[in-house]
């Protein structure tokens, strides 16, 4: 099969890649791009490991072929923080402790990202039903669930002058 | 042992973040699939369409004629120098099939091409001449006369010598204490149930995956996702036939395990092509492989009866206990003789344990292995009791639990426990404590039981310039081990947790270090770890003593400071490891232990609410609490991670967890969507209670405390439903289907 060149925009940097036609987003993200803090844990949208935002909207890019983002603009992992200041979700999980393994955490911070950018306000039953896609064998998600809370109201102070 | 008072504690039991923290919530942790070297194939495995066959031929000429194929292995490749198909070892045999496919997803061949797709074509081209055999799936039906025998060369090993048929009984196991005639003469109440739980998979999310390279020396290098490289190695070099000597295996981070990575799948896979290929070869295995090609923990049934006085004292207690161990053989039923009294005092007991073989994936350990299935009688057992005596569940528990000096698990008496101080503090809890109201609603409790794995850790520590100390062990970091043994060096040595760097390296790089399981690194390599920092102080001492040209013996060393005893001279342990470091030699010293096997003990209680819904069956779990004894908690937050995820990953082994299969043998829900571990709708905050009573084996009192948390909640919420419903529940899982079947004529 003939790979095709695919245009977008990662983490705010113009991107071109190659991609088979059948080619994940995750498999373009992970083997033509090297970004593997998206985690492959099933490849069939069940555990949100790989979550990526593609416009706006989370996605989990097992489930997105590569050739669809053509033009699009994705967010991953590796763009959460800016330079060494880290996202204050990521700070929020470090303090809470809400990370074992680590290996669904990129998936969660990127998921939670998501819904506080559009719900601040999230209460516990709402940050419940949204990570319900995300699936963590660690934590029994309470210290998940408070981290996605802290940060929240982290973020809904206003930035210091 | 315990050499410190802990209310002098600086570091241990405050909560600093991880060291490999950052690197976790950026994405920047290399885990086993991270990986990649130039020029690496791709690997892919063919398995087993059937749970039970003689493999005939195996035909590869197609697949190697595809292009881009560049090697194909089976189990012949695996036959060692002077040896045949015949007798390929059963380690062998799972990673790659001999003369029979035992269960689906055996692996039967593997392909190294120049990518995945290739490779995956490839397998397809692979021609198996299976004849098909008749399965046993039922861990009971495969112990009877006339079932299919998996291994014809099986002899059951009894306590009166090895049996003279072949059989799928792969040990009985037999333990006897007291006299149980005379404890069933004295039981006036008695509570009975015949038990049984499913094949579950310990879930974790990242799939296994392993890269090697063979160099033309014979150096052979492995990357893999790993609880143990040092065991990996070992078992590679046995499989392969290949010295120790000439295999490193650089342990990747793990994107969990839970026991499920103790064995080796990929690492001889993978390394034997890179033997044919001359290239680096990556195998990383899909979710379904995962489930049906990999390590569950045994299905069991259980028949057991408990027996107590009218004061509710227990005196009799006897089971038979039958674990699933998958293809091949193993000893899952032989721990579940140990676990399954260990939390109480039982004069007389008589038990009858079975090891067993089916048509099913080898099993692995899984958490607490053979435990919790254990738990989900015996908590049973006592839960009918107290409704029978009429005496409050956790005061029964209470007054036959185990403490220091009763008979323990291995026949030992115990050192100093807490399971009475863990009962203790339920009945004070706030849950205790709340009322539960409404219909179709239930509170369940129940205790469970692990031992300290401990066996062989080894640390080396050396002193940079600038006075800090790196810490170089070789146990991945499973859930924040780095944290907590980098703690217990900075409390050993008085300096501050930042001043420790700690390091997981590979098999080359360090001294043996056993699996990161069975609650053992926290405990065995925290001991190394202490070890290895009084080495550090002694050396430092010496050399002191000729700097400040005063006798050894007159520098003490205390809270972090180096003094001479007239106080004139004096410095931190940084000061001094600077002045030190900066003229003499590197200092450097090691730790390295063999903490025994089986030792100590940690008791977990939980306490559930639940609510069943009489038309569709499912059990909603309202509150929860976990209550711990620790020992010590190092770090009380991801000592409370490990309660509340131990916890949830029962709930889904009592509520929805099971390999199902159809009646060929073949699961039909191999998938996490059809598998169903919990998800954040599943469940509720967890609350934790940690009890520390100080382990006298550890200098800081520290137990394991990763497995005890996953003991209770199979028993648990069974009693919380049997309360709630009126219906005791004798199999797991508790599936809405069950509950409705079990319930319908009651609710």
């Amino acid at each position: 099969m003939t790979q095709k060149v695919v245009s977008t925009t990662i983490n705010g940097e113009p991107v071109q890649f190659l991609s088979e036609p059948g080619g994940s987003l995750l498999t373009a993200l992970r083997d033509e791009l090297g970004l593997t803090g998206s985690k492959e844990g099933c490849n069939n949208g069940n555990c949100g490991a790989c979550n990526v935002v593609l416009n706006g909207e989370l996605v989990n890019s097992c489930c997105v072929l590569a050739m669809e983002v053509e033009g699009a603009d994705l967010l991953t992992i590796e763009g959460v923080a800016q330079g060494d200041q880290l996202h204050p979700l990521q700070n929020s999980f470090l303090e809470n402790a809400a990370l074992q393994c680590g290996i669904c955490t990129p998936g969660f911070i990127v998921a939670a990202k998501v819904l506080l950018e559009n719900e601040p306000d999230a209460d516990e039953a709402r940050i419940r039903h949204w990570l319900a896609g995300n699936l963590c064998r660690c934590t029994g998600y309470d210290k998940i669930v408070r981290a996605v809370l802290d940060a929240a109201e982290q973020m809904r102070q206003p930035a210091a002058t | 042992m315990v050499t410190k008072d802990r209310s002098s504690f600086k570091v241990i039991g405050t909560r600093p973040l991880r060291p490999d923290g950052i690197d976790k919530v950026t994405g920047r942790a290399q885990y086993g699939a991270d990986i990649r070297l130039s020029g690496t194939l791709s690997g892919h495995i063919l398995r087993s369409p059937h749970a039970h066959a003689v493999i005939k031929s195996i035909d590869t000429s197609k697949a190697e004629k595809l292009p881009g194929v560049k090697a194909v292995v089976t189990g012949a490749d695996l036959v060692l120098p002077g040896k045949t198909l015949d007798e390929l070892p059963d380690l062998s045999a799972n990673v790659l099939a001999g003369r029979k496919a035992l269960y689906r997803g055996h692996a039967i061949a593997a392909v190294a091409a120049i990518n995945e797709q290739v490779a995956r074509e490839a397998t397809r081209l692979i021609e198996v001449d299976y004849e098909v055999l008749p399965v046993v799936l039922d861990v009971r039906e495969s112990m009877q006369p006339g079932a299919p025998i998996l291994h014809q060369a099986m002899r059951t090993r009894t306590p009166s010598g090895p049996g003279d048929a072949p059989s799928n009984v792969v040990a009985h196991t037999q333990v006897i204490n007291g006299d149980i005639e005379a404890g069933w003469k004295d039981a006036v109440e008695i509570a009975e149930g015949d038990f049984s739980t499913s094949m579950v998979h310990q879930g974790y999310i990242e799939p296994h995956a392993a890269t090697a390279t063979w160099n033309s020396d014979g150096q052979v290098t492995i990357w893999s996702c790993t609880q143990g490289a040092f065991p990996a190695r070992e078992r590679t070099s046995t499989i392969l036939g290949h010295p120790i000597s000439k295999i490193k295996v650089i342990p990747t981070e793990i994107g969990g395990g839970f026991g499920g990575k103790i064995g080796v799948y990929l690492e001889p896979v993978t390394a034997l092509l890179a033997r044919k290929t001359g290239k680096p070869v990556k195998i990383q295995m899909d979710r379904d492989e995962v489930f049906e090609g990999t390590g569950p923990t045994p299905g069991t049934s259980i028949r057991a009866k408990l027996g107590a006085t009218k004061d509710g004292k227990f005196v009799a207690f006897q089971a038979d206990l039958a674990y699933e161990n998958g293809a091949y053989g193993g000893s899952a039923a032989n721990y579940a003789t140990m676990c399954i009294t260990a939390p109480y005092d039982i004069p007389n007991f008589h038990l009858d344990a079975f090891d067993v073989v089916v048509n099913k994936p080898r099993t692995q350990d899984y958490r607490a292995p053979s435990s919790p299935a254990a738990a989900f009688a015996m908590e049973q057992l006592i839960d009918e009791l107290s409704e029978k005596l009429n005496i409050d569940p956790l005061k029964l528990r209470l007054m036959n639990a185990a403490h220091e000096g009763t008979r323990g698990p291995t026949g030992m008496p115990y050192k100093r426990i807490g399971h009475e101080e863990i009962l203790e503090a339920a009945i004070d809890s706030p849950h205790y404590k709340s009322p539960l109201e409404g219909p179709n609603r239930g509170r369940g409790v129940a205790s469970g039981f692990w031992f300290n794995v401990a066996l062989r850790s080894s640390v080396n520590v050396s002193v940079q310039p600038d006075g800090t100390v790196n810490l170089i062990g070789g146990n991945t970091d499973l859930s924040g081990t780095r944290a907590s043994l980098a703690m217990q060096l900075a409390e050993t040595i008085g300096v501050a947790y930042e001043d420790v760097k700690p390091t997981v390296v590979d098999t080359d790089s360090v001294g043996y270090n056993d699996v990161t399981a069975g609650s053992r690194v926290t405990f065995a390599t925290g001991i190394a770890v202490h070890e290895a920092g009084n080495k550090l102080i002694k050396e430092m001492t010496g050399r002191l003593a000729e700097t400040w040209q005063v006798p050894v013996e007159d520098i003490e060393f205390e809270d972090g400071t180096f003094k001479t005893k007239d106080g004139a001279k004096s410095g931190t342990f940084k000061e001094i490891a600077q002045a030190v470091v900066g003229r003499g030699p590197g200092l450097t010293a090691s730790g390295s232990v063999n903490a025994g096997f089986l030792q100590g003990g940690a008791f977990a209680h939980h306490i559930v609410d639940v609510e069943v819904n009489p038309d569709t069956g499912k059990v909603n779990i309202l509150r929860y609490t976990a209550i711990q004894d620790v020992g010590t908690a190092v770090h009380p937050s991801y000592v409370e991670g490990q309660l509340q995820g131990g916890a949830v990953q029962g709930i889904g082994w009592a509520l929805n967890e099971e390999y199902y299969y159809d009646e060929e043998g073949r699961m039909v829900n191999s998938s996490f969507l059809d598998y169903r571990i919990p998800t954040t709708l599943d469940v509720p905050m967890i609350d934790t209670i940690l009890i520390e009573v100080p382990d006298p084996l550890h200098p800081f009192g520290v137990r394991g405390v990763g497995e005890p948390p996953i003991v209770p909640p199979l028993a648990a919420i069974a009693n919380a439903v049997a309360r709630a419903t009126g219906v005791r529940q004798y199999q797991l899982p508790m599936s809405p289907r069950r509950i409705l079947e079990t319930t319908k004529d009651v609710v």
